[in-house]
Order: C-alpha cells, then structure tokens, then sequence
C-alpha cells in the first residue's frame, strides 16, 4: 500500500538524520519534531473535526508551565512523572476551555479560543506566577525510573532527546490514525462534512467535539512536554495566538486532508526558517511570500477538506 | 495508489520537497569559514539588529568594530571576524540562537546582548557550552548573581547600580514617599529595587508602584493616578523609544512641576534630542554622562562620531569596553583562547582604561564603577556630580565571591 | 476620575476607527482580516515619513487617508476577492502572510528604529483638568476627530443610498444581488473605505503612541474583540463595542493591574454568553 510504504521511508528519513549533520541541527531537527506534534494534535480539530482554533498554544504552554511548577529548583523529575502530568494539566484545560467555547460555532469559535488563550497569556506574561514576561528555566525532565536512569550529558542530550520525540511523534501518529478507523473517528469526520445531518442521525454532537478537543489539548501538552526537555525554558510566548497560527499554517503546508500532512509541513517550515537564515537578513519576507505562495497556489487541490478519508475507505493497511 | 484530486500536488511530490528541502538545509550550511584560516578569532555578535531596540544594538557593534580597528584590525596578532546573529530581543529564541553561534558557526567569543532576558537565554546556553560572553548592555542581575561564572563577564553594569544611584541621590535630599513607574520585565523590576535601596539609605520608600506591560506605551491611565497618591517624586526606567514618548506624555500631563522625574540615565541617553522641550532639566544618574572631559573619552567620542555618523552614547561606550576586555584577556595569553584560566584571570583582574573613567571588575565579573548624576541642559546630560563612587552590586547568589 | 474616562473614551474612539471597517469588511464579504493591525502601523508610519517630509500633521493625514482607501482597493482587486469564498482558515494564512510582509516592507523603507512624532504645533499644549493633572490638547482634538468621524459615517450608513445598499449587503448578500445592485461595486468601496480608516486611525495616533515595529499588534485583537461584542457587521455596534472596551481596559489597569491585560476577554466571553451574537448582531 503506497501511503504505508511512504510513511515507513519517512520514518526511515527522520530515524537516520541525526547520523549524517551536524550537531546544531540536531537539536533543530528535535524542535521540528515538536512542531509536528503540536501541528498533528491540532489536525484533530481542524483537519479531522472542522473546527478552527486559535487557541490551541493554551495547551502547549500550560503543559510547559505545569513542568516549571513541579520542577524543584535547579533539579529534574523523572519524565514518568512529568509527562502524565503535563498531559492531565492539558486535558483538563482543554475540558474547561472546550465545554465553553464549543457553544460556540465557526468564527466565534475562533474568536473565542483565541479570547482563552489570551487569558493564559495575559496570566503568565502580567503577573509573577510563571516567572513573568521574560520566562523561566526548568529543569529537563530526566529519562530515569525509579533510579534507573539512560544517563544524558550534554554531548548526547540532543541525540537522546531526537529519538524520544520521534518515538512520541510516531505514537501520537498511529493513536490518531487508528483513531480515525474507529466509530468515533468517523462520528469526527461526519461532523465535519455536516454537522446538521449528524445530529439528525441522533450523535450528540457536542460531546464528540468536546471529546476531540480535550484529546487534541492532551496531545498539545505532550508536545508542550518536549518543549521543555528540549530547550528548558518556558515564557509566555509559548501561549499566544501567533504559535497557533504558524502551527495551522504547517497543517496547510503539509496538507490538509491527510494525517501526516502537519508532520511533512512542520519540516517544511522549520527548514524554510533555516535557509532563509542563511541566504538573507530578510526573513520575514521569505516566510511572508511562502506562506502567500502556498496559500494561493496549493490548494487550489487540496482546499477541500471533503476529500479526507476517502483513503480511510480505501485503505486496508 | 496516490490519490491525486484535480489539481493537487501529489503527496509522493510533497514528501520528496519536504526531504529535499531539509537535506538541503542539512548539508548546504556546512560552514565556509574554514576557507578563512585558522588563525582568526571568530567573535559572534548576537545583538538586536531589528526591533525596538535596534539602534542600541549597531552601536554597540560599531563600537567594538572601532575598538578592532583602532588595534589594527588584529587582536594579539590574530584578525578578528564578526559573525552577527539579530537576537530580535526575543527571550523565547534565545537558546536557539545562541546555540546557532557556539555549535553551527562554532565562535570563540560572543559579546551581546541588550535584553535581559534574552541575555539570561544566552547565559544558560553557555554556562553548559564553556564559552565566553561578555556582555555589552544587559543588567540582568542574575547574569553576575545567581547565575555567575568564570566565562562570563560584563562590561556595562547591572539593573541594581545606576538606579541606586538614583536613589541614594533622592535620600541625601531627604525625599521619603516616592511612586515609581516601569515596564513589567526584569530589567524594570530590577531597576525598581536598587532605587528603593539607595532610596532606603535615607529612610525614604517606594510608595506606590505602577507597572506597564512590556513593551507597550500605554501609561496614560497611571499617569492620572499619580497625584492622587501623595507622593514627592516619581522614580522610572524606561529605555529606547518608549523613554521618548514617556517623558513627553509626562510633560503634556503637566506632572514634572509637582511630581519632578527621576531615574536611571536611560531615560534620556540618547534619546534627549528627539524629547526636546519635555526632557529639559531632567536629572537622572549613570555610569557614564556628557562633559566627563578626559582624555580617553574625547578621543573615544571623536573617532565614533567619525564612524558612526551620530554621538556615541553609553552603549557605545559599553560595546567598546567589551572589546577593550576582550584584547585584554587575548593579549595576556598571546591569542591562545585554549587557556582559558590565564585569560578569565588577566580579565577578572583587568583595570579598563574607559571613556567613563576607568573601572574594575569585581569577583561576579560585573563592573565596580562611578555613579554620575547628570542634569539634561540644552539636549545635554551634563554631568553634575558623582553620587556614589566605585559601586558594585550585591552579586547576590554568586559563588565566585 | 473624570480623567480616566476621558483616556477610556480616547481610546474608544480610535479603536472605533479601525474597528469600523473590520466589522464591515467581515460583515459583508465574510473576510477575517488579520493584517487589519497593520493597516494600522501603516497609517502611523506614513505619519511619520510625511511629518519628516512636510514638516506637520496637517499634511499626513490626508495623505494617509488617501493611501489607506488607495491600498484597501487595490488589496481588495488583486487579492481579496478571490477569498471570499475560500475556508476562514486560507483567509488567516493570507492575511498573516500579509502581516510579516508589510512589516519587512516597514522595515526595508523606514528601518527598525523606534520614532516619536510629533504634535502639530498649535496643538501643542496642555489644558489642565484638575489641579494636579492636564490633558493634552491633542488627545483631546483626537477625540474630537473620532467622534465626528464616527458621526459621519452613521450618517452615510444610516441615511444614505450607499448606505443602504451597505447594509442590505451585510444583511443578505445573495438577495442583493437577486436586486440586481452591483455588488462588485459595495465590496471595492467597503474594502477602502474600511483599510482607509484603519490607516487613518494609525496616523492620528502616531503622536500618541510613537512608532515602533508591531505596533500593530495589540490593536489587532482588540479591534477584533470590538466585532464580536459589537456584532458583525454592525457600525453601531462597533461603536458602542469600542467604548465599552476602551472603558474596560482603562479601568482595568487602573484598579485591577494584576489582570488587566484580561479584562476585555472576559468581558467578551460574558457577552457572549448572554448574546452569543454580539450586542447588536444584523443577521443570525
């Protein structure tokens, strides 16, 4: 089946790129893997669900942030412990937020995801619980249990750390692609093409949205997580709505109506950021005019939503 | 089986882009700096080239070019290349981009930055990397408290010192009930704290304070609250632009008869000509103030107004004694950077011969220096006196004193 | 007291000016225009080229009104209305790639420096308001603008045939066009007129604010916080939206600092709770 053999080369890629570059791009490549994460959990919502939201950095941060609370001063917990933590604190959030934003529907919907996530930006970047507008360091979570620990100095932190996110990557991956085989994935799907006539079947539709979002903020905080035992530094900035909107612009990069399309756009863009680095000062305008490029050039094909999981269908795999 | 829909651009097309792209990244950036010899010291200036505080930031790295320079473009027989990174003052990428400085372009040195916070970033990165900072304006204090190491070091000052020169000057004048207004950031909280230090030398507090998000200009409404608050003055930091706005807002409110202005110097470094009217007669306390008239600050202003095209201010200043250290340390052990102890010795122990006035270093690597109080008199801050001589900070935490 | 009102009218009222012609552009041809914030910058450092050219106010603003409703039209031909009927979604990309693209063209024509513009001359000078404090009499003259903008354009909405066909537009597009009215016509004139105002706004408030890269950015939200309290598509509502906000906000930071910055979100979930439509929503 071509799309499981394109996904297994693609592992492949990812799986040997630490082994031929560069130290540096290593870690740039850990942060792509992060990105991707986080792109991936809000492809749940967008691409699978139809629901546009620029709120979802609230999850991302507030999982960082839990880190930084629990974290003792100049110390490591074990990631056992902090990973379930940062994915209940983002749960629970995405609980709180969702029940009260999904009353809501299409740009309100957006507007007020956004109105949240700028509640929790306001709330770390004006007071001093979070350390402020200039953020805080926190200690990496260590990959030990019980004492038993996968020593990491700083000359393999940055390989140790690549493999642990593509192997979160690759779980975050085939939780969703089966997830999308199930009952419930399908429920998702429909709500998407047509929410009227799945409520007509009898779906109570708010509870499957409500429990969409939740998983999606889950996962936003497992990349929050990662966030953090990458670079072990948290600020406000994680939180706010430019995050979200770069994270809905890799979904679009990558493609819309396919699963791993935010893993191939977060690639995408994390790479445009480094050549654009390297060949000019100006930035901005590089990112500005692929974003343009893509925006009026791709999805021409790929601005149907509606062509999703027609491959689901199709596939046997 | 692709599933190609019209017009949509094949995934296997997109997956193939997406690869091609980053190995493209991968390899295409191997650094052709080894092309350029051995020999030459690279020195990464990670400094904000874009953003609010963009002029601060060429200053400082046209002070250092000039320091170079002046030496002949050598420092103890080695040519010196600048490898610029623009730190967008931007806390959230400075790991990052400090990283890009010491693993991808592999420098010797870095000398930056403005912001504090991004500062704190660059400290983190190479506290565990070994490589040496100096750094040319940011007054974190951490940087030469907490977190102090023998690789870092600091040629401007830090948050606490001017500001309690500020305050000092207000207590020997017997004020008690002060507000005091600032950017909710590190730089602004530090500064509130050593004005209420030297403030406190005389009894006097800090009353009431009044914090803006940082980097907004919106103050209007807490400027109406202060004279509500009976107090006798009003302490503040602001830098850059928002330091011109803010003294002109302060003016058109019709607050400096009743509630005169003071802070730390810069509120009006650099900034007093486009305040015009409004900044006239402000008094403010700095490492470093116009008419200090000595020699090596004639000099030093001649050759950047040269350079530059504009007055040096004590950014400049501050840049050039960051290169000033950085040959210091290099002609102590010959250029040979592998010695590392030699040279953060020769460094830790240097006199700097500044167009301040010269200053040491203290045990936290932080400069031990004059307080000027300076008055603003016809787009000048004329240097009226020295309010606190040969300070040094607390360096609290540190545990290299 | 009285003078924190007058500073939350003050900024009410600009915020008005910009909200204006998003609620417009989006009520009518359904477009989220995230580079509405700097519509604003672009106002604002237009202000600051002409001062430096011409040497007051006086001459920028009517350059900077001119080269709002010029942009906003030419945006509107070339690139917006092919979006109209695309997803929300390729809309907030467009107009963020829109947002990185005019600041590198700021940053290319007038550099990265952080400037101070100054007050036209003759409104250079305070009028006190208490025995402590003074306002200046510019932000006053701001104020005054605002409002008589405000008041025009009610005027045009409200009572003339332009106006009319405004509003049916915003009402129910499809019926418009069913009437045989050219609705290519409305969508160009809302575009300007909408950017032309947001520009405007930014040049008036240049001296208030300065000019500095993003400064686009905190009016952005907020304008977009004004639509949905205000309801989309309504000037009214903007209107009275834009004041309650600028109300809120400056009462916010002055008696609740800790959580000012969140004040005017809760404000919009409350309303939004009780009118999940906006206060003065047109259609459903």
């Amino acid at each position: 089946m071509g799309q499981t053999r394109l996904l297994l080369l693609g592992l492949l890629l990812l799986a040997t790129f630490p082994w031929v570059v560069p130290n540096f791009y290593v870690t740039l490549g850990s942060s792509a893997l992060v990105w991707a994460m986080f792109a991936l959990s809000l492809q749940l919502l967008v691409g699978v669900t139809g629901l546009v939201s620029l709120g979802h950095g609230a999850f991302f941060g507030l999982a960082a942030y839990a880190l930084y609370f629990v974290t003792p001063e100049g110390g490591r917990l074990s990631i056992f412990l902090t990973l379930p933590l940062a994915i209940a604190v983002a749960g629970v959030a995405a609980l709180v937020i969702g029940a009260l934003s999904l009353r809501t529907r299409g740009f309100f919907f957006l507007m007020v995801t956004l109105a949240f996530a700028q509640m929790v930006f306001f709330l770390f970047h004006d007071t001093d619980i979070g350390g402020g507008a200039d953020g805080v360091f926190v200690g990496r979570p260590a990959l030990e249990l019980f004492g038993v620990a996968i020593p990491t100095d700083k000359h393999n932190r940055g390989l140790v750390g690549y493999y642990v996110n593509l192997a979160l990557l690759a779980a975050m991956y085939l939780a969703l692609a089966w997830l999308l085989r199930s009952l419930f994935g399908r429920v998702l799907s429909g709500i998407r093409i047509n929410e009227h006539r799945m409520r007509a079947l009898g779906y109570d539709t708010y509870r499957y949205k409500l429990l969409a979002f939740v998983i999606a903020g889950a996962l936003a905080g497992v990349a929050g997580h990662q966030w953090v035992m990458n670079d072990g530094f948290v600020n406000p900035e994680l939180v706010g709505w430019h995050r979200s909107a770069e994270a809905l612009l890799m979904i679009l990069i990558g493609g819309l109506g396919v699963l791993y399309g935010p893993i191939l756009g977060a690639i995408a863009w994390t790479a445009l950021g480094e050549i654009s680095q390297l060949i000019t000062d100006r930035q901005l305008l590089v990112q500005g005019l692929f974003i343009l490029a893509v925006v009026l050039v791709l999805p021409q094909g790929l601005a149907g939503i509606r062509l999703w999981r027609r491959k689901a269908a199709e596939s046997t795999a | 089986m692709a599933n190609l829909i019209r017009g949509a651009v094949s995934r296997r097309t997109l997956l193939k882009t997406a690869g091609g792209v980053s190995a493209l990244a991968a390899f295409g950036a191997t650094p052709l700096r080894y092309a350029l010899g051995a020999e030459s010291l690279k020195v990464g200036m990670m400094l904000p080239y874009s953003g609010t505080y963009a002029k601060l930031g060429e200053n400082i790295n046209m002070a250092v070019e000039l320091l170079v320079e002046e030496k002949g473009g050598m420092l103890a027989g080695r040519p010196i290349e600048f490898i610029k990174l623009d730190d967008e003052s931007d806390p959230a990428k400075a790991p990052e981009n400090t990283n890009r400085l010491v693993s991808r372009d592999e420098v010797d040195v870095i000398i930056g930055t403005v912001h504090s916070g991004v500062e704190m970033g660059m400290v983190k990165v190479v506290k565990d990397s070994g490589t040496l900072l100096i750094g040319p304006n940011a007054g974190a204090g951490a940087m030469t408290g907490a977190l102090c190491a023998p690789n870092i070091f600091r040629t401007s000052f830090s948050n606490w010192q001017p500001s309690y020169g500020m305050g000092k000057a207000l207590a020997d004048r017997g004020v008690k009930k002060v507000a005091y207004i600032t950017w909710d950031y590190g730089a602004g909280k530090e500064s509130m704290q050593g004005f209420a230090d030297g403030l406190a030398t005389g009894g006097g507090e800090i009353v009431q304070a009044l914090m803006v998000p940082f980097p907004e200009t919106s103050w209007q409404p807490l400027l109406a609250q202060i004279p509500g608050l009976g107090v006798e003055a009003v302490g503040v930091f602001f830098a850059g632009g928002g330091a011109i706005q803010f003294v002109k807002d302060y003016a058109a409110a019709g607050l400096r008869d009743k509630f005169p202005l003071y802070g730390s110097g810069f509120l009006t470094d650099g900034v007093l000509a486009a305040q015009g009217d409004a900044g006239e007669g402000l008094e403010t306390a700095l490492h470093y103030a116009d008419g200090l008239d000595n020699p090596r600050d004639t000099a030093f202003r001649a050759a950047f107004a040269k350079k530059a095209g504009r007055d040096a201010d004590v950014y400049a200043v501050q840049g050039y004694d960051a290169a000033q250290l950085l040959a210091i340390g290099l002609e102590a052990v010959g250029g040979d950077m592998e010695k590392t102890d030699a040279m953060y010795a020769a460094m830790g122990g240097a006199t700097i011969d500044s167009p301040r006035g010269a200053f040491t270093l203290s045990k936290a690597h932080n400069p031990v220096q004059d307080i000027y109080l300076r008055k603003a008199t016809g787009g000048k801050n004329l240097v009226t006196g020295i309010v606190a001589p040969k300070l040094a900070d607390p360096a609290t935490g540190c545990s290299m004193t | 007291m009285l003078t924190q009102l007058l500073n939350g009218l003050q900024y009410g009222l600009l915020l008005f000016l910009i909200s204006s012609g998003l609620t417009l552009i989006f009520g009518i041809m359904g477009i989220i225009n995230l580079a509405h914030g700097s519509l604003f910058m672009i106002g604002a450092y237009t202000a600051f080229v002409c001062v430096r050219a011409f040497g007051e106010l006086w001459y920028a603003l009517p350059v900077a009104l001119a080269a709002g409703v010029l942009l906003g039209a030419v945006l509107e031909r070339t690139l917006f209305r092919f979006f109209y009927a695309r997803e929300h979604l390729d809309q907030v990309l467009l107009t963020f790639a829109l947002v990185l693209l005019f600041e590198e063209a700021r940053s290319l024509l007038v550099g990265n420096d952080f400037y101070a513009v100054p007050v036209p001359a003759i409104l250079d000078f305070s009028v006190p308001i208490s025995a402590d404090f003074s306002y200046s009499a510019y932000r006053i003259f701001v104020l005054l603008v605002c409002l008589a903008l405000a008041g025009l354009l009610f005027l045009v909405i409200e009572r003339t045939r332009f106006g009319a066909m405004v509003r049916a537009a915003a009402a129910n597009q499809e019926m418009v066009q069913l009437m045989g009215l050219d609705v290519t016509k409305i969508q160009v004139a809302v575009f300007a007129l909408g950017t032309g105002m947001a520009v405007l706004a930014g040049a008036l408030a240049a001296p208030l604010y300065s000019v500095y890269p993003g400064m686009g950015d905190g009016f952005l939200i907020v304008s977009f916080v004004v639509v949905v309290i205000g309801g989309i598509g309504s000037v009214t509502g903007a209107f009275w939206g834009a004041l309650l906000i600028g109300v809120v906000d400056t009462l916010g930071k002055v008696l609740l600092p800790g959580i000012a910055g969140m004040a005017i979100y809760l404000l919009m979930a409350l309303v939004l709770l009780w009118r999940p439509n906006g206060l003065f929503a047109r259609s459903s």
